[in-house]
């Protein structure tokens, strides 16, 4: 388990805003993905972890062993902390052997000689490097490529594992071997993975769990389906993606009947009541695509209802996205559309506890 | 006609030497510059290059006075070796150096700069230590233009005219270079020696250029 709870300011950057990194949070076992924009200090925190950076004031602990406490001065350096530290595009070394790449990373960590090339023959086996030991980089395949640069950070058989997006570099990566390659150090070595990932699809195919990064700071951690289904903040939705968020107002707050009016684009919503909020607040409300019902406009909208021009088509594999005035998206199955599509004029619906508001 | 050889010997003695105490200097500083954010890193870049851009005749002023028997620098050798330090062939090895270090350092600084950072990286998260960092990743993966530069070094090194004669001065057999041979078979008016000496070291040092360039860059044609 990882515990971290740190601090840090950055002087000014070069593009002329202040950073600071406010982080606390615990990692549990298993592989625990950071979601988050550029610049939201998902490599800082990699690097704190790692020992690369050092906080101004906080602590970091490992199963209970202190790494950085800067009250009692304890900041212990990169090459005794359990872990390794795999900076994105952590390639091999391209003048040293696969074997010569291991024990590298082996004598990195003071090991006696013999354990050293016990170790090393012993992670060739079992990532299937035996026959690719003595060739340089540039003579493997890529994939043996990849599995050498997991191999060597395996090596001082660290227990927790710091990864930076994936370590072929972010285009056109092979994301199957990525997420075997993650998968395998977490459930053959018992490795807790910290990995930061720039896409969410990825987070969730990868990880136990997520933190969202914004800022410098934890804005949400729980399982992906958590994080993807109740975005903490508007924030959170937006970084995800996928979600479309208008702005309201509430009309009205009824805690005895438990219900709630908002006001959005033209329509008048009614949900369950919203505890912590004011009358005449201004809130998010944040909803998919595909949450929404649309049918061809005839009568007037009722409650949870809106008139909406269509303005745009786009086809997806199995559905159609139909885009509307006020950023109003939809979708639905192909099928339903093709039957209508001659019309212009749609009644769209915000069926009740299908939307959320933050 | 007899000619001395004497000179070519004494160069390319003091022209190892003096590339050999520069590549460690410049791998030090050279080193140093690299490193994206150090104090006075621009001031220390000034001084390294001065001898580039001054007069020979100036520099060797300033040697001369800071190493003469009456400077601190100057009584401090005496002392401890018990000779004086100008006009000795240790004074044009120290001319050498001082004019082949600043090219050293810049090689050096360029070819370190110029690394894919990701190596570096990648061996600092395995948690190697900035001197593993240097000697067994950053200096193998710049091996070709630092050894082409210390090549360069050492022709740099054998060529100096100007602050050799005036330190370490022109004294047959003692402390005469083939440049300074080359200079004083010239105001002799003897030919032969002059453009004897001239053609060997043209050749020498248009070997060694050729070599330098092959280490940096490669083979023209693949």
């Amino acid at each position: 388990m990882i515990q971290v709870q740190v601090r840090k300011s950055f002087g000014l950057r070069p593009g002329g805003a202040s950073f600071s990194l406010d982080l606390d949070f615990t990692a549990d076992p298993g592989v625990t993905a950071l979601f988050g924009p550029a610049g939201a200090g998902k490599t800082a925190l990699l690097e704190a972890v790692a020992g690369l950076l050092k906080p101004d004031s906080g602590r970091i602990l490992v199963d209970g062993e202190i790494l950085f406490d800067a009250a009692a001065g304890v900041d212990r350096p990169v090459r005794s902390r359990p872990c390794v530290y795999l900076a994105a595009g952590s390639a091999l070394f391209p003048h040293m052997t696969v074997r010569g790449n291991l024990l590298f990373a082996a004598k990195c960590r003071r090991l006696p000689r013999l354990e050293r090339h016990r170790r090393v023959n012993e992670l060739l086996e079992r990532f299937r490097l035996e026959a690719a030991a003595e060739q340089r980089p540039g003579d493997v395949a890529p994939s043996d490529r990849e599995s050498a640069v997991l191999a060597r950070a395996l090596v001082s058989r660290p227990k927790v594992l710091l990864i930076d997006g994936p370590w072929h570099g972010l285009d056109a990566w092979p994301r199957r071997r990525f997420h075997d390659l993650v998968h395998r150090a977490r459930s053959e070595f018992g490795v807790t993975v910290l990995v930061a990932v720039p896409v969410f699809e990825e987070c969730c195919l990868l990880a136990d769990r997520l933190l969202v990064l914004a800022q410098g700071r934890v804005v949400q951690s729980g399982t992906p389906r958590q994080v993807a289904h109740e975005p903490a903040s508007a924030e959170v939705a937006r970084a995800i993606g996928g979600y479309t968020l208008f702005p309201a107002e509430i009309t009205a707050l009824d805690p005895g009947r438990n219900t709630c009016r908002l006001r959005l684009a033209g329509a008048e919503l009614a949900g369950p009541y919203l505890p912590g909020r004011l009358l005449g607040d201004k809130v998010t409300v944040c909803v998919r695509p595909a949450e929404l019902s649309a049918w061809p406009a005839g009568g007037k909208p009722g409650l949870n209802q809106v008139v909406g021009r269509l303005l745009r088509v786009t086809e997806l594999p199995h559905a159609v996205l139909l885009r509307f005035n006020d950023d109003i998206t939809v979708e639905m199955p192909a099928a339903a559309y093709e039957e209508q599509k001659h019309r212009r004029e749609w009644l769209i619906e915000f069926p009740p506890g299908r939307w959320r508001v933050l | 006609m007899q000619i001395d050889w004497f000179p070519l010997w004494l160069s390319l003695r003091v022209g190892a030497i003096a590339a050999l105490l520069s590549v460690i200097l410049g791998l030090w500083l050279g080193r140093l510059l690299a490193a994206e954010r150090c104090r006075g890193k621009r001031f220390l870049e000034a001084v390294i290059e001065l001898p580039l851009v001054l007069p020979p005749t100036v520099l060797g002023y300033y040697l001369l006075v800071a190493l003469g028997q009456s400077s601190p620098l100057g009584r401090l050798h005496e002392t401890l070796t018990g000779r004086r330090l100008l006009f000795t062939w240790q004074a044009a090895v120290l001319a050498a150096v001082i004019s082949a270090t600043p090219l050293m350092i810049r090689s050096v600084r360029d070819a370190l700069a110029g690394l894919d950072p990701r190596f570096g990286l990648a061996a600092r998260g395995l948690g190697a230590s900035s001197w593993r960092i240097f000697c067994r990743v950053s200096l193998p993966l710049a091996r070709g233009p630092v050894l082409g530069a210390a090549v360069l070094a050492f022709a740099r090194s054998m060529a100096d005219f100007g602050v050799t004669l005036l330190i370490a001065g022109n004294l047959p057999n003692r402390t005469q270079t083939l440049s300074v041979a080359v200079f004083d078979a010239v105001q002799r008016g003897d030919g032969p020696a002059a453009r004897a000496l001239v053609l060997v070291m043209s050749v020498i040092v248009a070997g060694l250029l050729f070599l330098s360039n092959r280490l940096q860059f490669g083979r023209a044609v693949r």
